[in-house]
Order: structure tokens, then sequence, then C-alpha cells
């Protein structure tokens, strides 16, 4: 990991909603293949961060650069069309859609065959095969998240954005989420994901992020922050 | 016998008649919504206007001695629908994008889309005049009576009637086939599901729009045709048409098309079976009724003159006891 290029980096980044600036100098960089979590308290600007990224709001200052690429304020479509997705925390599924038509539509842009795209995200999550035919709104909030995982999976992406991907999820469900999102991670997608469940989230992360109030407070491997006493004490509840 | 061939005439096809109409137009209306958020007032215009568009071309057709099978106005629809396809997407593209795009409230659309209705009826009479004309030049509507086994009446079926019929079915049947099974239709799905959603995962928000206006278009030009060829064409068709379809749309639920279809059968039949006079079907029956009971001469529910009021009922009850509709749609 010597002089490796990050695939994404973002450089003080001030954003926000309605001209109420969230973000106040956010820095962010992965290099391919890893995951990155960000962690922090509410209000800390965490989903905002990975909405910036995605381009769903302006960014007034600082910039973004994916893969070599400026993709400062460029909008969703575009970063889709570049490798990225964006899983959103609620809402993240055609609730009238089949399973198998959700996963088609994240394939919208594809314009080759892509069956066998859709064989491996029912390998990823085998509960979904059998769900195929069943509309994503009827079906269990674990298995909607891997339905928003899926869809975004559609488009092999090289950097996935997952907001709180285990909310709302019992603790079973949220270890078999957690694993999942390393087995997508292992087939070399890189991963940028908020999350609430900090320990465990930490525990496999190649890089956290703790912010606060809209800032950078504590970045470092996610062992070493799990380590640092000054990071449990204030974040990790001790 | 007679009696039952009557009311087979005179409530059952004129029902499914109507009711067809209604459904083409409230297809469009509640895509529309579903997709673009706003409820389309300029809808039962632009079937005016696609019926006008077929009038001129049928005239054309006319003077060039064209004759067919079928009436000349029913082919002059297909390119008609076409026509105004195209003019739906430039309504929203000069009309309803602009407003769109700076993120207005969707009365605000609502609003354009009142003085786009007021528009096309301005130009349809500018070009058109006010007179009620007939869709047929040099041809005659084709009358079909089918005799009724026992009975001395005939059951009647006009051919633009029966070409609506036909055209409602297919329509219907290729729209459930697209949404179904198509990229486009599926996407349209997705859209009017969860917008950003399909933002972010990439739809283009562009041809699913002019998709929906061209579907919308093309059924409206299809339904106000063939209503023109059934009946007369009158420049102010739209108006008795407006209501019944947003009943039929809400009824259905909002953003369902299939609910629209069924909403719009709904209301076509509920219209004519309000005005329909039921003591044709009891007169049978008159022996079998008790002395003191003397059967008058007319029972409807409504006059035919309130035939209007019938939807708006309909709408009522909805709205009171179901309000997402039969399909459950979106609530206003």
């Amino acid at each position: 990991m010597s002089e490796l290029q990050p695939i994404i980096q973002l450089t003080d980044i001030h954003a926000g909603y309605g001209g109420m600036n969230i973000l106040n100098g956010v820095e962010f960089s992965l290099n391919p293949g890893q995951i990155g979590v960000i962690v922090g308290p509410n209000g800390a600007g965490k989903s905002t961060t990975l909405k910036a990224m995605f381009g769903m709001l302006h960014c007034s200052q600082g910039s973004i650069i994916f893969d070599g690429q400026d993709i400062t304020n460029k909008p969703p479509e575009t970063l889709a069309e570049l490798g990225m997705a964006f899983v959103p925390q609620e809402n993240n599924v055609f609730q009238t859609l089949s399973v198998q038509e959700n996963l088609e539509m994240g394939a919208y842009t594809r314009r080759d065959d892509y069956s066998h795209l859709i064989e491996q995200v029912y390998e990823i999550f085998p509960a979904l095969r059998e769900k195929r035919n069943q509309d994503a709104g009827e079906l269990s909030g674990g298995q909607r998240q891997m339905v928003a995982i899926g869809r975004a999976l559609m488009i092999e992406p090289k950097f996935i954005l997952l907001d709180e991907p285990t909310a709302g999820l019992s603790p079973l469900f949220m270890s078999e989420v957690f694993d999942r999102i390393i087995a997508v991670n292992k087939t070399g997608v890189t991963v940028a994901m908020v999350e609430q469940n900090a320990k465990q989230a930490l525990g496999f992360a190649h890089k956290g992020y703790v912010l606060a109030g809209g800032r950078n407070r504590f970045t470092d491997t996610g062992a070493a922050l799990l380590a640092d006493p000054d990071v449990a004490k204030s974040f990790l509840g001790g | 016998m007679n009696e039952l061939v009557f009311f087979i005439n005179k409530a059952l096809i004129s029902g499914l008649v109507i009711g067809s109409v209604y459904a083409l137009g409230a297809i469009g209306v509640t895509l529309i919504f579903g997709i673009l958020r706003f409820a389309h007032f300029a809808h039962a215009d632009l079937m005016t206007v696609g019926a006008f568009v077929s009038y001129v071309l049928m005239a054309l057709m006319a003077a060039a001695g064209f004759s067919a099978p079928v009436p000349l106005a029913f082919l002059a629809m297909f390119p008609a629908m076409v026509i105004t396809a195209l003019l739906a997407i430039w309504l929203d593209k000069t009309f309803y994008k602009p407003f769109r795009d700076r993120g207005s409230n969707p009365v605000i659309i609502v609003m354009a889309s009142l003085g786009v209705t007021l528009m096309l009826q301005g130009l349809v009479r500018l070009f058109g005049g006010t007179r009620a004309r007939s869709m047929y030049i040099g041809e005659n509507k084709d009358i079909y009576r089918i005799p009724f086994p026992g009975a001395k009446r005939d059951l009647i079926l006009t051919e633009p009637q029966l070409l609506l019929i036909i055209f409602t079915i297919i329509a219907v049947i290729t729209l459930a086939v697209f949404l179904s099974r198509s990229r486009l239709g599926k996407a349209m799905r997705a859209v009017s599901d969860n917008p950003d959603l399909a933002q972010i995962t990439g739809i283009n928000t562009k041809h699913v729009v002019w998709t929906t206006w061209v579907i919308g278009g093309t059924l409206a030009a299809a339904a106000g045709t063939m209503l023109s060829l059934d009946v007369v064409l009158k420049p102010d068709l739209s108006f008795g048409l407006l209501l019944p379809i947003f009943a039929a749309v809400i009824v259905g639920g909002i953003g369902q098309p299939y609910g629209a279809i069924a909403g719009g059968m709904l209301i076509g039949f509920s219209e004519t079976f309000a005005v329909f006079n039921w003591a044709v079907l009891l007169r049978p029956f008159r022996d079998s009724f008790p002395d003191w009971f003397e059967l008058p001469t007319k029972i409807a529910f409504v006059p035919t003159e309130y035939k209007l009021a019938v939807p708006f009922f309909i709408l009522i009850l909805v709205l009171i006891y179901r309000p997402t509709g039969i399909f459950k749609g979106k609530v206003m």
C-alpha cells in the first residue's frame, strides 16, 4: 500500500442543505479494495459525507476525486456510470417491484447480458433466490437490505457506499449483513459505510473515520481506533 | 327477451364503450401522476386535439380519393396518435418541465396544465370553429345488427364501437406486457414507486418521462377519435370527459394503471346503469306483482341530464370509505 493511488479522495469538503453547512472540511480517502467505516454521534455529518460523495448535495468548497477523475458536484447518474453505487438508509428498494425486477433496475445502465450478475447476487444472498418473484415491499428488513445491496452490485461497482446498512435490524441479521458486506468486499469492491454499531464495524474496517460537528476527529485503522482510549471514551460508549 | 336485448344495448354496450373511453384517458392521467406527480388537467383536451388531427387527416385522405374497409378516420387515427404524442412531449417541455426543473410546487404545474387546457380549447376553436362535425365524409357508419335468439330486437353495435372495444383490449394487453416485461416499462414502475432511488440507480428519467407522454398522448388521441367517430366531433368534447376521467383515476387508485382501467369501466357502467330505465327489465314480470303495485313507466336512479353527477357521487363515496382507491394508489 506504499504509493497506491486512492480510489476515492475527499479534500476539505464543505457542504450542507439550503445554505446551512453540515460538513466543515471533511477529509476522507480509501485505497482500492478497502473498507472505510464512518462513525460518530448523531448530527456529525456521517450520512451527509456519503451523500456529498454521491453528488446528492452541493459542495460549496473542497474537491472529490474518484478513480483519478474530479467528480465534485457531479450528478448521481454520472457517478453510477463511473462505477459508484449508493445504498440509501431508507426507501432503498422499489417496493412494488419484485426482487428480480429490483436487480434488473440496478442493471438499468447496462446494455450487455447481466444474467450472470443476478446469479452472483443470488449466490451472495441465497435467501433472495426463493423470493425472486415476490414484491420487495413484502420482505423483512434484513432481506430488503440484501435486495438494496444486490441492486447496487448490479453495475459491478468499483466503489459502493452504504448508509447504515444495519439500521433497525436485529443483532442476528446485523451480523449476517456485515458478513455479506465483507463477502462483497472480498470480490474487490471498495466499501464506504456509515454505521451506528461502531464497535462491530470498526472491527473489520481497514480505515475508520470518527466525525464530530462536521469535521474529522480521529482517523486511523479500524483496529487502532478501537484500541484508542480517547475514541472509546467519547464515541464508543466506554 | 326483448327487454334483455334492450338492456344489453342501452346499458352494457354503452357502458363498455364510454368506460373504454374513460379508461384510455385515465391510464394517461394516472401514469402522468405516478411519474411526474401532478394532475394533468389538459389531458381531455389532448383527446379533442387528437380527434381534430384525425379529422384533418381524414379529410385530406378523402380529398385524395382514398377508400378503405374501415372508416378513414380510423386509419387517420394512427398518424394522429403519433402527432398527439409529439405534441404532448412538446407541451411538457415547454410548459411543465421548466417548473419541474425549478422544483416548483406541484400545484403550480397543475395550474399550468389548466392554462394549457384553455390554450388548446382556444386553438381548436380558432382553427376548427365551434360547430359539431361528422367524422365521416362520403362514408356511412356501419351498424351491425346481430340477431339475438328468442328476441325480436337485434343487438346493435356500431363499427366505431366495435373498433373502440377491440382497440381498448389490445391497448390494455400491450400496456400490461410493456409494464411487466420491458426494460423501459419496469423503469416507469420504478420511477413511479421511488423517484429518488430511481435517480441514484442511474435510470434515465428523461426517457421515462417521454414514454409517459407518448403513452398518454397516443391513448388520448385514440379515445378522442373513436368517441367522435361514434358520436360527433365537438370542440368541447373534453368538457364532459375530464371529470369522469379524474374520478376513474382516483377510484382506481392514483398512479395505478390497472386501477385506471377498472376505474374507467366502473364509472362508465355506473353512468349508464344510473340513467337506464330499469322499469323495462321489470315489465315482463308485471303479472306476478301484487295488485296494489303499479309498475311506473320509468325507474332510473338519475335523470339523463344529471349523468355527470354519477362520477361525482362515486368519487365522494370512494374518498370517504377507501381514499386510496380500489388498487391502493397514492393519496393526494
